[in-house]
C-alpha cells in the first residue's frame, strides 16, 4: 500500500547536476510563495465547503516545491500551461491571490471573469496559458507554446530564445496525446519542458497500478529522444538547483525535456475524494516530510550547522502572519466582488461576432478582464 | 511580492480585442462588386486553395501550414504543390500521423499569436483531434474570460471521397456545428473556396474549412485580383419563384442540376449555396421562402441534430406562416456510409432525390 515514491533513486542521485546555488533572497522568495499556496488553499477548502466555491476543485497542497521551484527558473516571458490541479503554478507564476479566489467564486474579477473556474486559471500578462479540465489535453498546447517560441525565433526574428513549461500529472502519462506530443517535440525540435508532478496517484489509482514500468517513467520520454531527469519534488532548494540546468540547456540548445518530480498530495484529488485508496499513515509519513517546513527549517538552522542561518523564528511568523491576512483579504474581495452580469454570458464566444453565428444568441465582447 | 489587485473592468472596444490586437478584418464588398465569375482564368479548386494560402502567407509570416504529407509530398491531393519549395521546411511543415497532436499544437501555438493552417488529409481524421479542435480551439477565449483566442484554420476533405467506406466517409458538419465559438465554411466551387479561405485566415476565431475530395479537381475561373468572401452570406445561384432549395458544399451542384431539370417541367428553383453554416445567412433564406413559401434543405450529412434540421426550425421560427408545404429536407441516408458503389450512390443527395422532393412539395 505504501508508496516510495518520494525516494530518492539511484537515477535522481545521478542526475544530480551542480546548477547555480538558490540564493538567500530566492530562498526566502520560494518560501514565502509556498506558505502562500499553503494558506491559500486552506482557506480554498474552507470556501468549498462553505459551499462558496462550485464544481470540481482540487488542491495543490503537499505540492507546492513543485510549482516553486520550477517556475522559479524561468524568465518572466516564458509560457506555462498546467492542469486542474493549478492555483498553485497560477500563484506562483504570481497571479494575485484575490484574482484566482475570485474566479472561483465565480466573479468578475476573477482572472477569467468567472467563467473558467477552479481548473480554468488564466493570466495572460503572466504567460500562464491556462489551466486545462481535459488530463493531458494540456500537453499538446504546451508543444504548441514551445513550437510558437521557436517559429518567432526562426522565422520572425524576434532574438529571443524562450522555453515553454508544460505540467502533467502522472495520470496524464495514460493519455495518447502526451506521447505524441513527446514525439513531435524531438522531430520539430522545441523547447518544451514536461514536468511531470508525480503524487503518486491517478485520482485513486495507485502508480503502479496504471503505470507500467513505474520505477523508469523517464524511459517514456527518452524513447522519443527527450533527455529525462528524476528529481526530488519536496525538497525546493536541491529541486531550483537541479531544474535550472535543464531549462538553462533547452532555452540554450532549444530542445525538449522530461522532468519527473517526485511528490505528495495531501488532499484527495479532488474535495469530494473520501480517500478510501490510501491509509492515514502514508499521509502522515510524508507530512514529516513537508516541503515547506524542511525549507523554514533550513533557513532556521545556523550556518555553523550546515543551515542558511537567515531567517529567525519571529521572522517566519511575522511572514506567516503576513500571508494570513493577504490570503485573508483575498477571501473578503471575492466575497464582495461582483457576479458577473448575464450579459457577460454571450460575451467572449467570438473575438469577431458576426451575425446569425447563432439561432439564439447575439454575441458580442464583454467588459475588459480585470487582468489585461 | 504581490501587488495590489485593483481590477479594471471596463466595456471592450470594437475592433480592439484586448488579446489579439487589432483584428484585421478585410474591407468586403457587396457580391455584385466582387470581380466578375465569368473569364478564361481557369484553375481548379485545388488550385484556388493554395492560391489563397500562398497569397496570405507571403502577407503574413506568422502564418504557416502543418498536416500529413503537405511538404515534401506535395499534398495528398496535391493542394499545397510548390508551397515547400516557395517557404521552406520552417513553414510548409510534414507532420507524422498525429491529428491530436499537431491539432492541439498548433492551438496552443494560435494562442501565442502565430496563424496555423492545419490541413486534415480528411475530416474523418480529426475524430481522432476531438478533444483539441472541440474542447480548446472554440473555447479558450471564453474560458480564458478574454485573454485569449484561438486565431486558426483547420481544413481538410469533407463527405464520401469515393467508395471509401464508413471510416473515410465523415461528414462532419452536423457534429461540429453544434459547438459555439468555431466559425464553419463550406464552399462549392474554386472561386468562393479561394475568397473564403482567405477571409478564414484573416479571421480571429477558429475556422472549421470544408473541402471535398470530389470537389478538388473541379475547374472555374478564378480572377488574378484580391477578393475576399464575407462568412453569413450566402450566393443566390439561381432565381425562381416556385420553390426555394438551400444546400452548402458539393451538393449545390446536386441542386442546380435538379434546377435544370425542373425548369423544363416549368418549375423554377431558387437555388442559395449558403457557403458558410456558422454564421448561417438565415436572412437570406427567409427573403426567398417569403417569396417561394416553399422549402426544401439538402445537406450531405445525416438527418438527426444536421445543419438541415438546424435550418428547417430556423425557417419555421422565422417564417412559419409564409409556409405552403412543410419544409422538407434532403440528407443522406440515415446509415454508415456503404462500400458497393450502388449502395454509395443510393447513400448520398443527388438530383433525382432532389427532383423527388421537389416535385412532392409542388404538387400539393
Amino acid at each position: 500500500m505504501s508508496q516510495t515514491i518520494s525516494e530518492p533513486t539511484e537515477r535522481a542521485v545521478q542526475d544530480q547536476s551542480n546548477g547555480p546555488r538558490m540564493s538567500d533572497d530566492q530562498a526566502l522568495e520560494a518560501l514565502r510563495t509556498m506558505q502562500l499556496i499553503r494558506e491559500f488553499e486552506s482557506r480554498t477548502m474552507q470556501a468549498y465547503q462553505r459551499a462558496k466555491i462550485g464544481g470540481f476543485c482540487h488542491i495543490y497542497t503537499g505540492q507546492e516545491a513543485c510549482a516553486v521551484g520550477t517556475i522559479m527558473s524561468l524568465e518572466k516571458t516564458d509560457p506555462v500551461v498546467t492542469a486542474y490541479r493549478d492555483h498553485g503554478h497560477a500563484l506562483a507564476r504570481g497571479m494575485h491571490p484575490s484574482a484566482c479566489m475570485a474566479e472561483m467564486f465565480g466573479k468578475l474579477a476573477g482572472c477569467a471573469k468567472g467563467k473558467g473556474g477552479s481548473m480554468h486559471m488564466f493570466d495572460r500578462p503572466n504567460h500562464l496559458y491556462g489551466g486545462h479540465g481535459i488530463v493531458g489535453a494540456q500537453t499538446p498546447l504546451g508543444l504548441g507554446l514551445a513550437f510558437a517560441c521557436r517559429y518567432q525565433l526562426d522565422v520572425m526574428g524576434s532574438g529571443e530564445k524562450r522555453v515553454a513549461l508544460c505540467y502533467l500529472g502522472d495520470g496524464a502519462l495514460g493519455q495518447g496525446a502526451f506521447y505524441e506530443a513527446l514525439n513531435l517535440a524531438t522531430l520539430f525540435s522545441t523547447p518544451v519542458i514536461y514536468v511531470l508532478e508525480n503524487n503518486g496517484y491517478s485520482m485513486g489509482t495507485a502508480l503502479k497500478r496504471h503505470a507500467a514500468n513505474a520505477d523508469r517513467l523517464v524511459d517514456r520520454a527518452e524513447a522519443f529522444g527527450v533527455r529525462g531527469v528524476e528529481m526530488d519534488g519536496l525538497d525546493v532548494m536541491s529541486l531550483y538547483e537541479q531544474f535550472r540546468p535543464v531549462v538553462d540547456d533547452c532555452r540554450e540548445r532549444q530542445v525538449p525535456a522530461f522532468v519527473d518530480l517526485k511528490t505528495y498530495r495531501y488532499q484527495g484529488h479532488s474535495m469530494s475524494d473520501p480517500q478510501k485508496y490510501r491509509t492515514k499513515d502514508e499521509v502522515e509519513q510524508y507530512k514529516e516530510k513537508d516541503s515547506i517546513a524542511r525549507l523554514a527549517s533550513q533557513l532556521m538552522t545556523p550556518k555553523d550547522d550546515g543551515g542558511r542561518g537567515i531567517l529567525s523564528e519571529d521572522d517566519w511568523s511575522a511572514m506567516q502572519k503576513e500571508i494570513k491576512d493577504l490570503v485573508k483579504e483575498a477571501m473578503d474581495f471575492a466575497e464582495e466582488a461582483e457576479a458577473p452580469g448575464e450579459s457577460e454570458l454571450t460575451t467572449d464566444v467570438y473575438a469577431n461576432p458576426q451575425p446569425n453565428l447563432s439561432p439564439q444568441s447575439v454575441y458580442g465582447h464583454g467588459v475588459k478582464n480585470p487582468l489585461l | 511580492m504581490t501587488t495590489a489587485y485593483t481590477p479594471e473592468l471596463t466595456e471592450i472596444k470594437d475592433a480592439i480585442h484586448p488579446a489579439l490586437g487589432k483584428v484585421e478584418i478585410p474591407d468586403f464588398v457587396s457580391e455584385s462588386e466582387l470581380p466578375s465569375r465569368d473569364g478564361d482564368r481557369v484553375i481548379q479548386y485545388r488550385e484556388a486553395l493554395r492560391e489563397a494560402m500562398t497569397e496570405e502567407m507571403r502577407r503574413d509570416e506568422r502564418v504557416f501550414l502543418i498536416g500529413e504529407e503537405v511538404a515534401e509530398y506535395n499534398g495528398a491531393y496535391k493542394v499545397s504543390q510548390g508551397m515547400l519549395d516557395e517557404f521552406g521546411p520552417k513553414r510548409i511543415i510534414d507532420s507524422p500521423i498525429s491529428e491530436n497532436g499537431f491539432a492541439g499544437m498548433c492551438i496552443g501555438a494560435a494562442m501565442m499569436g502565430l496563424r496555423p493552417i492545419v490541413e486534415f488529409m480528411s475530416w474523418s481524421f480529426s475524430l481522432v483531434a476531438a478533444d483539441q479542435i472541440l474542447n480548446n480551439a472554440p473555447k479558450m477565449l471564453y474560458m480564458s474570460g478574454g485573454q485569449w483566442g484561438c486565431p486558426i484554420v483547420f481544413r481538410g476533405n469533407d463527405g464520401a471521397g469515393g467508395q471509401l467506406g464508413s471510416t473515410h466517409s465523415w461528414c462532419v458538419e452536423g457534429m461540429f456545428a453544434n459547438v459555439p465559438g468555431l466559425k464553419m465554411v463550406i464552399p462549392s466551387n474554386p472561386y468562393d473556396a479561394k475568397g473564403l479561405l482567405k477571409t478564414a485566415i484573416r479571421d480571429p476565431d477558429p475556422v472549421f474549412f470544408l473541402e471535398s475530395e470530389r470537389m478538388l479537381g473541379d475547374k472555374a475561373h478564378v480572377p488574378e485580383e484580391e477578393y475576399f468572401i464575407p462568412f453569413g452570406r450566402a450566393r443566390v445561384c439561381r432565381e425562381g419563384d416556385d420553390i426555394t432549395l438551400i444546400s452548402w458544399g458539393r451538393p449545390v451542384h446536386f441542386c442546380m442540376e435538379a434546377a435544370e431539370k425542373l425548369a423544363g417541367d416549368g418549375i423554377e428553383c431558387d437555388v442559395l449555396d449558403m457557403r458558410s453554416v456558422r454564421p448561417l445567412d438565415i436572412d437570406s433564406v427567409i427573403e426567398s421562402v417569403k417569396k417561394t413559401n416553399r422549402i426544401v434543405v439538402v445537406d450531405q450529412s445525416w438527418p438527426f441534430g444536421s445543419v438541415a434540421s438546424e435550418a428547417i426550425a430556423q425557417i419555421c421560427e422565422r417564417c412559419f406562416d409564409w409556409l405552403d408545404h412543410e419544409p422538407v429536407r434532403v440528407n443522406t441516408i440515415d446509415v454508415p456510409t456503404p462500400y458497393a458503389k450502388n449502395l454509395e450512390a443510393a447513400y448520398l443527395p443527388n438530383a433525382e432525390r432532389i427532383l423527388e422532393a421537389v416535385r412532392a412539395v409542388v404538387s400539393e
